[in-house]
């Protein structure tokens, strides 16, 4: 560990310097090897886009799990319920009123997407603590097949007819059932913008990008602006688990971690501490389902399998629990390498053998290598199946994790209980010792 | 022993456990909706029937697999993630023999190896079936045994007894990626549709008050299979200084270690017992079913964890009776609420059952 935090000592701006590089790191390549392939600027540029918006989403996920995990030590593996819940009564909060012929079944409340919002996170911390009230007495394991199954549970309910339309304050309004739920609110950027009305100005902002992109900007500006919008949140999540995890509220939360009998006999109530750290972690996990979604256009329930709640978890590990900034750049690395990487490493391939022909199933493709020791259609339907594959490599990641490195990149690095910075150099001309205040100012 | 008396007593018992008042309430609740729907006429005596006794597959089957994660919960003290996979994995071995068995000369040698992967065989047009193609059955359930044996042997000897010392927690995360790469490298191998695996087995309509209960020859298949293996293992950890050695080690594996048993070879022996028991598991569950996709054994596995830990941990009549009180519910469920919910309803059942008694039905035994 001493190594990796001497480099994030050496970095001009410590931790946040540590994931500005990395993040440079990972566009740098993803850039060269579209420079390399001869991409249109376009193509470029959505690229990068869908790569910010993925980096973003699983960075605060990573976060909020954190929180959970790395903080107070609860194994929450139902992260896909909490962020169906966001996002599922953002939608009912916020979509406009059914009207009969138009593109929805249902309605929603007509409410502005701030409310619908805040609605979505409220749910979903709410179910965090009907989950928290009764489970947190249970061992770290039952929580987490507490947790699974609550969140197939939410699964199950939105799939079923009976939620799929009903009356709520005299509107037809409804979850879409398996069919799925058209998100036909106010674009969210439009609406953000709108908000300080500023919106006539984003679109000409737009315009001017019609020197790099000829042919209709607005997607390609519009992916990168919300993937800018969503590291603003990733940064707001960050401030806001620093500063909890500073805290003396924090500070018993790791407590817990480490030894939750010691914390309870310091006569801190260790329950209301552990019910408050999960739903607050619960309400961001909500927040994060919201913002992975909202613009989309369309959300179904089969979309909320429990893959991606272990998706999330594979981001932690390998930036490490325990660290909001490891938490961040494990989901940078996750996003990047494991999630997008092959899907890019696919195209790429697609790029250079464009006329080849994956063969539909595994018989067809491994025929030819029995029979005249051909490897070619297995090697493409390999490429082909690359979205299969790359769970597995997910799963042959997290073995070699757990096996060789189970902190992850920045794990459970020491961090000092003292309200003030305790450093020689940082204590020089620090004077205020008012505790719990000052210490985090530095990395911000 | 007055009147007075027994209602201080109800008091008490109310007042310690208001979860099991409450939980009785609910239970005398639904009991009496049911009786009144029978005696109305509004359900029939024999359409309850029908779904108890497919609860009562189902249950056996949950309870089989559920009898292999029992024991490496119990002995080598994690939530085994991956188990569901093993079910699905012996499910494939199994059922490319039975229909390499069944279809030999008839179909290409390597679409019946991948379980007739994009429609290429079927198992309706090779007849399989208990009463069609009884031989190609039984290698089918014996291969799928031996393949579980040596895979879980396999993972057990590469990626978790390097870490065997590790917290439970750890293993739990290492058996999440066993359980991701065994399931989407089937998924690779075998292909991601959904494809029926046995013709129409033969069935006999037993009376029962005011209609039939259908009982085919797969259900039965599964009675025999599963009463017999159960027994066996009953059997064989009561009988035998295996069994003993077992109980030792889910207690307390320091001290077993150093009274002598040798723990890594019982480990290995949970594995293969374990093993075989899923993927036989797996097998029968498909038999049944009728249809064979990769996802299988990953959706029955909260199920089966539903019931294990309602059975508690480690015991293996708590992981049979648990199995059972799953299957019913999921199955038996659909009279009270719309069948969307029935496996909600028997993952509610779990949760409800963990927060009033944590420790499961049969607890405080382990390994027997």
């Amino acid at each position: 560990m001493s190594v990796r935090d001497d480099v994030s000592a050496r970095l001009p701006g410590g931790d946040a310097g540590l994931i500005v590089a990395v993040l440079l790191v990972i566009y740098a390549a993803y850039v060269l090897i579209g420079v390399g392939l001869g991409y249109s600027l376009r193509g470029q540029l959505n690229t990068i886009a869908v790569l910010t918006f993925y980096i973003g989403v699983f960075a605060m996920l990573a976060l909020a799990l954190n929180l959970h995990w790395g903080y107070t030590g609860l194994f929450n593996i139902g992260i896909v319920g909490f962020m169906a819940v966001g996002i599922y009564v953002m939608a009912l909060v916020s979509k406009p009123l059914y009207e009969s012929g138009g593109a929805a079944q249902v309605g929603g409340l007509g409410l502005p997407l701030v409310v619908g919002i805040i609605a979505g996170m409220v749910a979903a911390a709410l179910l965090g603590l009907v989950i928290a009230l009764p489970a947190l007495r249970l061992r770290a394991d039952y929580l987490a097949i507490v947790t699974i199954a609550m969140s197939e549970i939410v699964r199950f309910s939105f799939l079923s007819g009976e939620l799929q339309q009903f009356q709520l304050l005299g509107e037809r309004v409804g979850f879409g059932g398996g069919s799925g739920l058209i998100l036909d609110f106010t674009d969210p950027l439009e609406a953000f913008f709108g908000f300080f009305g500023l919106w006539d100005a984003y679109l000409g902002f737009v315009d001017s990008f019609e020197v790099l992109v000829p042919n209709n900007p607005k997607p390609v500006v519009d992916g990168l602006v919300y993937g800018v919008v969503l590291l603003f949140f990733v940064a707001a999540f960050y401030w806001l688990l620093k500063r909890t995890g500073e805290s003396p509220f924090g500070r018993v939360l790791k407590a817990i971690r480490e030894d939750e009998d010691v914390a309870n006999s310091l006569g801190k109530n260790t329950n209301r501490f552990k019910i408050k750290a999960f739903m607050l972690g619960c309400a961001l996990m909500g927040l994060a389902g919201i913002l992975w979604l909202m613009t989309s256009g369309a959300v179904t329930p089969n979309f909320f399998r429990p893959r991606i709640t272990f998706f999330v978890w594979i981001a932690l590990i390998i930036g490490g629990a325990g660290s909001n900034t490891g938490s961040v750049l494990g989901g940078a690395v996750f996003a990047a390498l494991l999630y997008q990487g092959p899907r890019y490493l696919k195209n790429l391939v697609d790029t250079v053998l464009p006329n080849a022909d994956a063969p539909s199933g595994f018989g067809p493709a491994i025929a030819p290598l029995i029979s005249n020791f051909d490897p070619a259609p297995l090697f493409f339907y390999t490429i082909d199946s690359i979205r299969q594959l790359q769970l597995v490599f997910m799963g042959l990641v997290l073995i070699w994790l757990m096996h060789n490195r189970p902190e992850g990149m920045l794990g459970y690095r020491k961090e000092t209980a003292a309200g003030i910075p305790l450093t020689a150099a940082r204590a020089r001309g620090t004077a205020e010792t008012d505790g719990g205040e000052s210490g985090g100012g530095s990395d911000e | 022993m007055g009147i007075a008396e027994t209602y201080t007593r109800g008091r008490q018992f109310a007042v310690a456990r208001p979860g099991s008042v409450l939980l009785a309430l609910v239970g005398i609740i639904l009991l009496y909706d049911l009786l009144s729907g029978l005696a109305t006429g509004q359900t029939s005596f024999s359409s309850v029937g029908s779904l108890v006794w497919d609860g009562l597959m189902r249950g056996l089957v949950i309870g089989l697999a559920g009898i292999g994660l029992s024991m490496t919960y119990s002995i080598l003290n994690f939530a085994n993630f991956a188990h569901g996979d093993f079910i699905t994995a012996g499910a494939f071995s199994g059922w490319a023999t039975t229909y390499l068995v069944a279809g030999l000369g008839r179909a290409d040698v390597g679409a019946l190896l991948l379980v007739g992967a994009g429609g290429s065989v079927f198992g309706g047009t090779l007849g399989i079936g208990v009463t069609g193609t009884p031989l190609a059955v039984v290698a089918g359930a014996l291969v799928a045994g031996v393949a579980t044996v040596v895979l879980s042997l396999g993972i057990d000897r590469l990626v978790f007894k390097p870490i065997r010392d590790e917290d439970g927690i750890t293993l739990l995360i290492t058996s999440v990626g066993v359980a991701f790469a065994l399931r989407y490298l089937m998924q690779f191998v075998f292909g991601s549709s959904v494809r029926g695996t046995t013709s129409q087995p033969p069935s006999i309509s037993l009376y029962f008050v005011d209609g039939v209960v259908r009982i085919n020859a797969h259900d039965i298949a599964l009675v025999v299979v599963a009463g017999g293996l159960m027994l066996a293992v009953h059997l064989l950890l009561q009988m035998t200084k295996l069994g003993k050695a077992m109980r030792a080690m889910a207690d307390n594996e320091d001290l077993a270690q150093i009274t002598g048993i040798p723990t890594e070879r019982v480990v290995r022996s949970v594995w293969v017992i374990g093993g075989g028991l899923t993927g036989v598991a797996g097998y029968m569950f498909i038999l049944w079913k009728g249809t064979l996709g990769f996802n299988d054994g990953w959706l029955l596995l909260l199920l089966i964890f539903a019931a294990v830990i309602l059975g508690g941990i480690g015991s293996i009549y708590g992981a049979i009776v648990g199995g059972l009180a799953i299957g019913l519910t999921a199955s038996v469920s659909v009279i009270w609420i719309p069948s969307a919910f029935a496996r909600a309803a028997a993952f509610a059942v779990m949760i409800v059952l963990l927060l009033v008694k944590p420790e499961g039905i049969f607890s405080g035994r382990s390994t027997a």
